[in-house]
């Protein structure tokens, strides 16, 4: 027998079927089908602008700074003065997201550049899908417009967000991907992030920066 | 060490362990770096117990059909363009992993944390074919540095000091300035963020664990708090998952019930910092993430737990919760217990994975304060598997010798009054919080030093005396 049928003949005979009851296939499948959401937390489930204080609390908490602009246009300015303020390179990389392409960064001093990054990219600026209300945790897929290595490599990382893709609780921003994707289907890779990069293996000592950036700063786009 | 566990010597291990004092001073810190963070998260999140009951039933379910669950999550993969490979024992694992390193010409290979990686002894086999493994986590790192296994699972070099881990800096990194200013832990970091940089971006293959595989979409995740498994998984051409056949769980929803208790059991976090969902190789027009994705799933004696005294075994998702509250484990650290998992969920699951002939003492090295019990996520019950254990010893035979030893276990704790005078704090303070304490031992055998001025107090089901003395009149008459 195969390493895999004899894996799971294991298993079987441990559970005293055969695999072929059909009871038992229907639970599964119903399970599958149905995903049942479970128990969720009262925390998360406000609205408006308490579901954005609640969002912006809890990212600060786990320590990312946030910073809230009207709409899409004051968020070029808003990277320029987070830089600025923690003494940056006025320089960032992106991906080609269609949401930051329409900002109009030309009205900064910003060198941007565009695409995955290589290692060497000291600030990047991404474009989260959702963000949850609970944990303050931001939610980033991948593709062609949006690539991962912009959210561990660079030092810096700042990430814009929608208040109206704000969202209670993890179960609601996966019901999301699975709305944009289709059920059963994932983008490659989701990146739920929630603060800077950090470790305490050294003496248990919490340091930031581990190997993903030092520095989270979440800009909620209200408008 | 994977190969050669030293758990039939926990007892010297142990002495050992007590009589050193940097290793009791880093132990010293668990308390302060983990317990109080755990209560105060839990704390904060008034359906946390509720939460722990939701996370026990998802996995008690999966379990039931664990089968189905498991034929699901790999049509998934394989419709995603990713590949699954079942392993019977650590050594197919090995092999797997090492075909696929080959027929990606890997010369090295980064690794995010990873247990089944500790468990199948993968470092070791990579190095004798030629490849070099680099661990990426920092604790990892660091004890890679030093040829020690973890003595934690999510905190691996929790024993090692940042003058020690200076020192080994020092030694292996070539091209390092003598001058370089390295006296504090965010200097060593920064140094060692560096070092690594180089390595994630010049490897091969990247090889990380699992916390979970999702049968709903094909979808593995990993949960870490440096990002050095993301960047072990998007940068190499090739990324291998090390999974085991329990961490399937149905769908994402589940993953969301579990992840609440996950990280505030382990670390006091509301979240971990990454928690990411992988699901197969990178997509037409990706710019980044690995082109070839391998999952291998193992079972290593895991099947036969189902449906056995130890099949709550395996809902455990390593969130190291038992093992920072575990008197025995604060006084005597993870090494002592000589194989890969350390703490209570070791001394339940190192018998099944390696037998009980040579992890037998291991079951041994327990208070039944129960402090474990009562914060395991997905509710384990750790002392009654103990007990499970040392009954199956007795029914295999392998008693009296081990069951003789196990008593000279406890003795060897009972010599020490303080060490044991530390268990007893939590063992008392838990006894009055479940208030099932049914009596007191005025006298005790080996410990009339310590009993001469109080009593003690008995836990449910016995002390490890009393059931001893009723397995051997079982076994007598
Ligand atoms: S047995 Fe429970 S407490 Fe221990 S590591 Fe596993 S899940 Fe955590």
């Amino acid at each position: 027998m195969s390493a895999r049928e004899d894996v799971f003949a294991s298993i079987r005979r441990s559970l005293g079927v055969t695999g072929n009851e059909l009871p038992r296939r229907q639970v599964v499948a119903d399970r599958i089908e149905r995903a049942p959401k479970g128990l969720i937390p009262g925390r998360g489930q406000v609205e408006g602008d308490e579901r954005i204080a609640l969002f912006r609390r809890e990212a600060e908490l786990a320590l990312a700074t946030v910073a809230e602009v009207e709409t899409a246009a004051d968020v070029p300015r808003a990277v320029a003065d987070f830089l600025r303020n923690h003494n940056l390179p006025a320089a960032i990389r992106m991906g080609e997201d269609l949401r930051l392409r329409t900002m109009p960064w030309e009205e900064t001093a910003l060198a941007v550049s565009r695409g995955r990054s290589d290692g060497g990219d000291i600030n990047a600026v991404s474009h989260a899908f959702a963000g949850v209300a609970e944990s303050g945790t931001l939610v980033m897929v991948s593709g062609p417009e949006n690539p991962s290595t912009l959210n561990f490599l660079p030092d810096n990382h700042i990430v814009v967000v929608a208040a109206k893709d704000l969202v209670g609780d993890y179960e609601e921003a996966l019901r999301k991907v699975r709305a944009t994707y289709g059920r059963g289907q994932m983008p490659r890779t989701v990146n739920f992030i929630t603060g800077p990069s950090r470790s305490g293996d050294i003496e248990q000592t919490l340091l930031l920066g581990a190997h993903g950036p030092r520095r989270l700063h979440v800009i909620v786009v209200r408008g | 060490m994977t190969l050669h566990p030293t758990s039939p010597h926990f007892k010297k291990n142990a002495a050992r362990a007590l009589g050193d004092a940097e290793l009791q001073v880093a132990l010293s810190k668990v308390k302060r770096g983990f317990i109080d963070k755990r209560v105060a998260a839990a704390a904060r999140l008034p359906e946390f117990e509720a939460l722990r009951d939701q996370a026990r039933d998802i996995k008690n379910h999966t379990l039931a059909h664990l089968d189905l669950y498991l034929e699901r999550y790999e049509e998934k993969v394989t419709a995603s363009g990713g590949h699954v490979h079942f392993a019977r024992t650590a050594a197919e694992a090995r092999d797997i992993v090492l075909a696929i390193c080959r027929e990606a010409g890997a010369r090295t290979v980064t690794k995010g944390k990873s247990m089944i990686a500790e468990e199948i002894g993968l470092n070791a086999h990579l190095e004798a074919a030629g490849i070099t493994p680099v661990e990426t986590d920092l604790g990892e790192y660091i004890i890679q540095l030093r040829g020690e296994p973890p003595s934690h699972i999510i905190a691996p070099a929790v024993h090692v000091n940042a003058t020690q881990v200076e020192q080994d800096f020092r030694r292996v990194h070539k091209g390092l300035d003598e001058k370089r200013d390295l006296s504090e832990p965010v200097k060593l970091l920064a140094e060692a963020r560096a070092v690594l940089r180089e390595r994630f971006l010049a490897a091969d293959v990247g090889i990380t664990g699992a916390n979970f595989l999702v049968a709903e979409t094909g979808t593995s995740i990993i949960v870490t708090n440096e990002g050095n498994g993301d960047l072990t998984q998007i940068l190499p051409k090739t990324h291998i998952v090390l999974a085991s056949i329990e961490k399937v769980v149905p769908t994402l929803e589940d993953v969301c019930q579990i992840i609440r208790v996950l990280a505030r059991s382990a670390t006091g976090q509301d979240m971990s910092v990454y928690t990411t969902l992988s699901t197969g190789p990178r997509r037409p027009g990706d710019l980044d993430g690995p082109e070839n994705y391998h999952v291998i799933i193992l079972d290593n004696g895991r099947s036969s737990m189902l449906n056995t005294n130890f099949q709550d075994m395996l809902r455990c998702i390593r969130c190291g919760a038992c093992m920072n509250h575990c008197p025995v484990y604060q006084a005597v650290g993870g090494h002592a217990y000589g194989w890969v998992y350390p703490g209570p969920m070791g001394a339940v699951l190192t018998p099944s994975l390696i037998g009980v002939d040579k992890a037998g003492h291991l079951p041994n090295a327990s208070t039944f304060c129960g402090r474990c019990e009562s914060v395991c996520p997905v509710r384990i019950p750790l002392p009654k598997m103990m007990r499970h254990w040392r009954e199956r010893e007795f029914e295999r035979h392998l008693s009296p010798a081990a069951m003789r030893s196990g008593l000279a276990f406890w003795g060897f704790f009972a010599r020490r009054p303080a060490l044991y005078t530390l268990a007893m704090r939590f063992a008392v303070s838990a006894l009055a919080l479940v208030g099932r304490s049914r009596g007191r031992f005025q006298r005790l055998p080996l410990a009339s030093g310590w009993t001469a001025g109080r009593d003690f107090p008995a836990p449910q089901g016995g002390t490890f005396q009393a059931q001893w003395r009723r397995e051997r009149r079982r076994s007598v008459g």
